[in-house]
């Protein structure tokens, strides 16, 4: 796989942008947000006015149609603030662009200049009671009736489900893997808050109940039996690579934090910086994000080249960068003490957000044991077995 | 319109996901059990990149994928459909 480095004036002009962004109007308000548990509708006003809900639509209904690199520069500057705003870019970001692949065009005029402006927010109802990792455990039917259809079941875990105004949401038509455009007013749908979660706590969760929920026909995205495999898999690529970005920023925060604590802190005598124990947390730190850094660079410039080895890059990406925030955040504890495990430093909150992490949009189970099988078909077939010391044998 | 065979730059890519078995040009790929979840997208970015076609809605149905035979007579289609709409 080729590997670029370097940002065009255009995207180093808006990392800038995102990053003051983030720094000002992000950052100091998160740890009140998770407390809270909910994002303010004047701060959601103003990251739609900005433009930043409208990432993944493309220019032609409304959208800025970033290319990857710059939007994956867009999640790791807010991953750096708090992550449930950047949740927010990945929830409404994969029904934007679910829509706009696999939408009619009748349906991409309805909803991606909506999608763009903020007045209508998305979310990405896969997830179920009994179905998780396991997506083909979908429970969740829809019938034809009339025009339209009937859904029944139930979702669980849906980011952003207490705020969005439509759902990209999954049920079996006739026994076939199904997409559906569900709006918040459907009849038949209940929405409940979920609260009290360990991390992303500002992303507004939310169970959804179907029951005789009642859809027009036009909400039917996609032919019948291509809902996860097309629709879904398109939309949690999207995903992956966001919260992969989003944990570059997340893990830069652990380290920006350790920086300035250790730099400030003085124990035995001596600062914090100055012990080599904490200068191994600080270096694994910035180690494991400017590689993170690296790997979602890469997944970025395959993604533009709609290459097929992007998909992989990107489970690459999502899986190291994850795993490094948790890593990096549970250092960052470490390096504050007790004061790491307060609520006025937030360091607590990163190391609950990095957790969920390593569990959303593929586990980190799931990342390994597909990037294992991906690792196979990817060995060429023409090399010898080689013996344990690397003398070829056959 | 184009009738070139499409198909050896098809087995090229599949090759990859299913090793040493000999697949067949009419061989239902999704039922041999080589390919994960991943399959899918990879192969609607494999035609659309080697090809430079745009997979629409329309497309997916499972006899548009399912064998070599089956993608080779998609991408000829699509093709055809661009020499036309491109033709003064």
């Amino acid at each position: 796989m080729a590997i670029r480095v370097q940002l065009s004036p255009r995207q180093a002009e808006a990392r800038e942008e995102y990053e003051s962004f983030a720094r000002e109007a992000v950052a100091p308000s998160a740890n009140g947000w998770d407390r809270a548990e909910r994002l303010p509708e004047e701060f959601l006003k103003d990251f739609a006015d900005r433009g930043y809900l409208a990432s993944a639509v493309p220019p032609e209904y409304g959208g800025a149609g970033l290319d990857a690199i710059t939007f994956g520069l867009l999640n790791e500057e807010l991953g750096r603030g708090c992550s449930s705003v950047r949740s927010l870019v990945t929830v409404h970001g994969m029904a934007c662009q679910a829509v706009a692949r696999w939408g009619t065009a009748s349906q991409r005029a309805d909803w991606l200049p909506k999608l763009a402006s903020g007045e209508a927010i998305g979310a990405f109802a896969l997830t179920e009671p009994g179905a998780g990792s396991d997506v083909k455990a979908l429970a969740t039917t829809a019938r034809r009736v009339g025009d339209g259809f009937r859904l029944d079941g139930a979702k669980r875990w849906i980011t952003f489900g207490r705020r969005a105004d439509v759902y990209l949401l999954f049920a079996r038509l006739d026994g076939l893997e199904t997409a559906f455009l569900v709006p918040r007013d459907a009849p038949g749908l209940e929405v409940r808050p979920i609260t009290g979660v360990l991390g992303t706590r500002a992303s507004m969760l939310a169970e959804l109940d179907l029951a005789d929920c009642r859809v027009a026909g036009d909400a039917l995205l996609a032919r019948p039996g291509f809902g996860l495999s097309a629709v879904a898999a398109g939309a949690l690529e999207l995903g992956r690579y966001s919260v992969a970005w989003g944990c570059v920023g997340l893990s830069q925060a652990c380290l920006d934090a350790s920086l300035d604590h250790a730099d400030r802190r003085e124990t035995f005598g001596v600062r914090l910086r100055d012990h080599q124990l904490v200068q191994r947390m600080i270096a694994d730190m910035a180690t494991g994000t400017a590689a993170a850094r690296l790997l979602c660079q890469q997944a970025g410039w395959l993604r533009q080249a709609r290459s097929t080895e992007s998909l992989y890059a990107t489970w690459l990406a999502k899986y190291h960068s994850s795993v490094t925030a948790f890593r990096s955040a549970s250092d960052a504890v470490q390096v504050h003490g007790a004061h790491g495990c307060g609520g006025d430093y937030p360091v607590q909150r990163y190391l609950r957000d990095a957790k969920v992490m390593e569990i959303i949009e593929g586990s980190t189970e799931l990342q390994q044991t597909t990037i294992a099988e991906s690792a196979y078909h990817a060995r060429p077939r023409a090399t010898a077995p080689t013996s344990p010391t690397g003398e070829v044998t056959a | 319109m184009t009738t070139a065979d499409h198909k050896p730059q098809i087995f090229a890519f599949l090759a990859r996901y299913f090793g040493e078995h000999r697949l067949a040009e009419d061989e239902d790929m999704f039922a041999t059990g080589f390919v994960n979840s991943l399959f899918v997208m990879q192969l609607v970015l494999f035609v659309e990149g080697e090809f430079d076609i745009t997979v629409e809605d329309e497309d997916l149905e499972i006899r548009n994928f399912n064998t070599v035979r089956a993608v080779d007579a998609l991408v000829t289609r699509k093709l055809a459909v661009g020499a036309a709409d491109r033709r003064p």
